[in-house]
């Protein structure tokens, strides 16, 4: 394989008038990989926080996804009870073992049954905490791993999402440079999932319809700050 | 995949005269362009992103082969492989070469262009292995034997109940008298089918829509979340994906990804952007096990440097064509091989010879809608005619053009006869039309009276006329 390397690499250097000692530009791209320079950001998502959180929550409802908002992390079992129930859903959730959500009082809500690990085909809802997400048009951002395994985000119907206001930021940019500070200059885990709002397709006459492959609904549970 | 382009003009024909393909068609004119022009114009900063996208790409283009090596490095870091494919038919031996090595059956495909484009499910198939197609769209026209019409809409050009008869022909297993009036109770009929498969395959095949040299990344922008599963139920992952896919950082993505879902579909986002970084650590509950890229030449390479190295920023949104009046008469498969309207007007020669695809590039009217929707700002127009330019100095442009052309630059070039001669023209023609005011035959200029008249010339010639108003004036 190491010909075929060097075949399309001499190509693409003759192309181009280039050597591969080229001093100048092996600067420039180390330069660039390393400062990571930022492009114009949208002003819409640059608000003070309160604004940010209020602004997250429109791009996501825009999109079909539900958001509630809780005071505490200790308020999130009852949402999440309470919205399995709004939907008709056994009491029944799946979730990996990520520790802000393993504190929660899940024991107090009777009856529910807390699966643990990577999702399985016959889930109807599971719960993942994100690690952030980006209001300027309601993403959210997760991280594959053994506390939010990815299958966790695409096997269920519902798929219901906690997040940390302190967590939204105004844009992508900010999120990724607290994924640098955390995984170390590029490094990344296996899946970062940038998710705005429930699967969809428009395949059929460009009509859109929710719920293709992934989950039909997406609900997301914001801890306030407080 | 069987380039048919040689046979545009007739494909054409055909094409204008099919009438469920006209029906599907209005759903490209109608929907596309209002959705990216709302959802540009409720981004102040759109026009600004999309020059800074344009930098970035070309700044990209400059040092490709650098961040390439760069690339290649944080893949293999993470550990992941690469595999580099000079050509189609390398790229479809490396991927066997992995089915084999995994004794892969059944392979699960995200929707990728570039698996189009090295004609990888025929040669799959035929090597036993089974590939099956994920996204709604192309799970569609692979059940009816077809190739994608429109880059990220591949089934635009099917009909709602011809997808019924096809599920109908295809799902035996399923209820023959069941209801499937509704697009929902289709989407969940595939829904259901393709979720089998999901844990079924021994291998999952993605493209990318971007390569990040800062970690060794692989992204798939999708809607429908059939990449995700694609890639992380079965045991290996092999993404696909061409060597200008590149950009330098997260950040550089994150740029590019503002203006690519708004020109692609007018939403800000799409729903599941995804970034894979080589297999599954040993902690992940889930995930696959082994990651390949095969990154793919078939070409590209001897653009850079030339006319048409702009054309390697394309970042596959499918603008250009849903706002082309020769796709929206045509559609997609005229165009005859992968990419169709505007960028596959350019990409085709590219990739695939002028001699063979050199109607393409002349099927425009040079309206420049294309190159005003351009996210990554790609003088596509201008290509084009750079590629007229090229048929006509290789001898490839037909006997009549050449001496129509010839002639018209023999009058061209000598602005006096020119002008006698339209004057006299004119002069004749008026004369001759001046009962009907049109002409419905004419000697030499049977290919424009076949469809529609010609209007006779009233007054005097345009150069006369702006003449006495500039006196005038």
């Amino acid at each position: 394989m190491s010909d075929a390397r060097s075949a399309i690499l001499a190509k693409m250097r003759s192309a181009m008038g280039r050597k591969a000692d080229d001093v100048e530009r092996k600067a420039a791209v180390a330069d660039r990989l390393q400062r990571s320079p930022r492009g114009p950001l949208p002003a819409r998502g640059q608000l003070p926080e309160s604004e940010r959180t209020a602004l997250f929550q429109k791009m996501a409802e825009a999109v079909q996804a539900s958001v509630v908002r809780v005071a505490s992390r200790a308020d999130v079992p009852d949402a999440v009870s309470a919205y399995l129930k709004s939907k008709n859903l056994p009491a029944t959730v799946r979730m990996g073992e990520d520790a802000r959500l393993a504190e929660m009082p899940w024991s107090a809500q009777k009856h529910m049954e807390i699966l643990k690990g990577r999702a399985e085909n016959a889930d109807l809802a599971t719960v993942s905490h994100a690690l952030g997400g980006v209001a300027e048009t309601g993403t959210l951002m997760l991280v594959s791993g053994p506390d939010n395994p990815t299958t966790l985000n695409f096997l269920p119907e519902h798929h219901i999402v906690v997040l940390e206001e302190a967590d939204i930021a105004g844009d992508y940019e900010s999120v990724w440079a607290r994924i640098r500070e955390r995984f170390g200059k590029g490094v990344m885990p296996r899946t970062v999932n940038m998710i705005t709002g429930p699967s969809r397709s428009a395949d059929i006459e460009q009509t859109l319809l929710l719920g293709a492959h992934g989950p039909r609904a997406l609900h997301i549970v914001i801890v306030d700050k407080g | 995949m069987q380039i048919t382009s040689p046979g545009f003009k007739e494909n054409a024909r055909t094409a204008l005269d099919d009438a469920p393909l006209q029906r599907a068609l209005g759903n490209v004119r109608k929907g596309f362009i209002e959705k990216r022009a709302k959802a540009s114009a409720a981004l102040p900063e759109f026009d600004l992103l999309r020059d800074n996208a344009r930098d970035i790409k070309d700044h990209v283009l400059a040092h490709l082969d650098l961040y390439l090596e760069a690339y290649a490095e944080k893949v293999e870091a993470a550990g992941g492989h690469v595999h580099w494919a000079e050509t189609a038919e390398d790229a479809r031996r490396i991927i066997l070469e992995i089915c084999r090595q995994k004794n892969a059956r059944t392979v699960t495909k995200g929707k990728s262009m570039i698996t189009e484009e090295i004609g990888l499910n025929d040669f799959l198939e035929e090597h036993a292995v089974a590939p099956v197609e994920t996204d709604l769209g192309e799970y569609i026209i692979q059940l009816r034997g077809e190739h994608p019409s429109h880059i990220i809409a591949p089934a635009v050009h099917v009909n709602k109940d011809q997808v019924e008869a096809d599920f109908r022909r295809v799902h035996t297993h399923l209820d023959p008298a069941r209801n499937l009036e509704e697009p929902t109770t289709l989407l969940s009929e595939a829904r259901a089918v393709l979720r089998e498969k999901y844990f079924e395959a021994d291998i999952g095949i993605t493209g990318a829509n971007f390569l990040i040299a800062e970690t060794g990344t692989s992204v798939i922008v999708t809607n429908e979340g059939n990449g995700d599963l694609t890639q992380n139920l079965p045991k290996t992952h092999v993404v696909v994906a061409s060597i200008e896919k590149i950009v330098p950082t997260l950040d550089d993505v994150s740029q590019i990804l503002r203006v690519l879902a708004r020109s692609a579909t007018g939403q800000d986002m799409s729903v599941y952007t995804t970034f894979s970084t080589g297999p599954k650590r040993d902690i992940d509950p889930d995930g696959p096990e082994d990651y390949h890229v095969v990154l793919l030449d078939n070409g590209r390479s001897s653009m850079l440097g030339s006319e048409f190295q702009d054309m390697l920023r394309c970042i596959r949104c499918g603008a250009c064509m849903n706002h082309c009046p020769v796709y929206h008469a045509v559609g997609g498969h005229a165009y005859g091989w992968v990419y169709p309207g505007p960028m596959g007007a350019v990409l085709t020669p590219s990739l695939m010879g002028v001699d063979k695809s050199g109607h393409l590039p002349n099927a425009s009217t040079f309206c420049g809608r294309c190159e005003s929707v351009c996210p990554m700002r790609i003088p596509l127009p201008k290509m084009m005619r750079h590629w007229r330019e090229r048929e006509f100095s290789r001898n490839l442009t037909p006997a009549t053009a050449r001496y129509g052309l010839g002639a018209w630059a023999f009058f061209a070039k000598r602005p006096a006869l020119y002008q006698a001669a339209t004057r006299l023209a004119m002069a004749v023609l008026g004369r001759l039309g001046r009962s009907k005011g049109r002409f419905s035959a004419m000697p030499l200029a049977g290919g424009w009276t076949k469809y529609r008249d010609l209007p006779a010339p009233e007054g005097e010639t345009f150069q006369a006329q702006w003449a006495k108003r500039r006196t005038a004036a």
